[in-house]
């Protein structure tokens, strides 16, 4: 089977609801256990930070939200191009079911990103380039959603998110770097791609676990608003009435 | 993989909105970039760059040894300095936790034209370095300041 013949075949909406319903408990699954174990690990186990305490340890929350919302925000946007280049009808409701999560994984960064900066820093807000551009993800994605509500038409709406996705992208490695280009109150990256990590393996251990979680978390929920959306405009399709009375799967 | 030649075109206009956007983003970060930044550098400052009598923000190390604390009221005084310049700064209120010599603050407030900065408010700017306090008493011992502490890192960030 050649590259694109495959590559149509996940612009079936039928087929993608099969393989997603096949596929959805290895992310759930790994979801639950890594996110539960990864928080009990990191708030009961792992030793207090030298300077911060325990306050260090929303850490394990903060950074798997905060990174999830940007690679979230990356999955929309190639999900929204996709959609653009081949019309491809699923990419615009996976496009449409990943804004609604990663706009709550926005807002759950930013919130705790102020616990923690209260006492950390003695603030919950300053304007640093960080913190500025991430409430601008969040801006983003409120935008995305509601520019979805805005459209009578389906596909109206879907090219207008897309594109709004695709500009909106040029934030994430501004976001990324903001803490290396300008002088900001925020720290820089802990967990380095190149060089060695600058938080203790003890530590780094269940920030993984947690990270992995968020990342399955996001799969997940991604899903099940897909097959909710797939659900929703096929109903008038012979399959998705055999799958609404249990005649088929 | 050859591509439709339509799908491919949309490719391309994609593409170009891309770096259109990227470029226009790039020139406003250029034009916008003092502004961005949240904090003058003790360099800047003596360099004369930072305004007089206006509220600034002021970022770096607070140098060691250099905390003066008044007996009976909460004043306190300090040096910040990127390891190029040293402003001095007075302070009257409560300080941060994280607060202490050798470590990073950002404070805002006034600077004067006698070169002392008059915070009204100072946050501690912490750092990226995580690890157990075994981990940084066993660090200490070894006569290390830390592994992960690089002093020289700082340095280039704060000074540029």
């Amino acid at each position: 089977m050649s590259f694109w013949t495959y590559f149509h075949k996940w612009g079936s909406p039928r087929w993608f609801y099969q393989f997603s319903g096949r596929l959805m408990p290895w992310l759930a699954i790994p979801a639950v256990v890594l996110l539960l174990g990864g928080f009990a690990w990191g708030l009961a186990f792992v030793p207090p930070d030298f300077k911060q305490g325990n306050s260090f340890r929303i850490i394990y929350l903060h950074v798997p939200a905060s990174a999830v919302a940007m690679g979230a925000y990356m999955l929309m946007a190639t999900a929204g191009a996709i959609h653009l280049i081949w019309r491809m009808k699923l990419a615009a409701m996976v496009m449409k079911s990943v804004a609604p999560v990663g706009a709550a994984l926005t807002f759950l960064a930013l919130l705790t990103g102020a616990v923690w900066g209260k006492p950390t820093w003695g603030t919950y807000w300053v304007w640093d380039a960080r913190i500025t551009s991430v409430l601008i993800l969040f801006f983003l994605y409120l935008g995305i959603l509601a520019l979805q509500q805005a459209f009578e038409n389906q596909e109206a709406a879907a090219k207008a998110c897309a594109v709004l996705a695709i500009v909106g992208a040029v934030n994430i490695p501004i976001i990324y770097w903001s803490v290396e280009w300008w002088y900001s109150l925020h720290q820089p990256a802990s967990i380095k791609f190149v060089g060695e990590s600058t938080i203790h393996s003890s530590m780094l251990r269940p920030l993984i676990a947690t990270l992995t979680g968020m990342y399955c978390f996001l799969g997940w929920m991604v899903l099940l608003n897909t097959r909710n959306e797939i659900l929703y405009r096929e109903r008038n399709t012979r399959w998705v009435k055999d799958v609404l009375t249990g005649a088929g799967s | 993989m050859a591509m439709h030649p339509q799908r491919k075109q949309r490719l391309q206009i994609i593409l170009f909105i891309l770096v259109a956007v990227a470029a226009a983003a790039a020139l406003l970060g250029y034009a916008l970039r003092e502004n961005i930044n949240l904090f003058y550098p003790p360099a800047d400052i003596v360099a004369g760059k930072a305004p007089l009598e206006r509220k600034i923000r002021a970022g770096g190390m607070v140098e060691q040894g250099s905390v003066q604390r008044a007996t009976d009221s909460l004043k306190v005084r300090f040096n910040i300095t990127d390891y190029i310049a040293v402003v001095p700064v007075e302070y009257e209120g409560i300080l941060p936790d994280l607060f202490a010599e050798g470590e990073g603050v950002v404070v805002s407030g006034v600077l004067g034209g006698d070169g002392v900065f008059i915070a009204s408010e100072v946050l501690a700017k912490h750092d990226e370095n995580y690890m157990p306090p075994e981990v940084s008493a066993a660090l200490e011992k070894a006569g290390t300041t830390s592994v992960y502490q690089q002093q020289d890192g700082k340095a280039e960030k704060y000074g540029q």
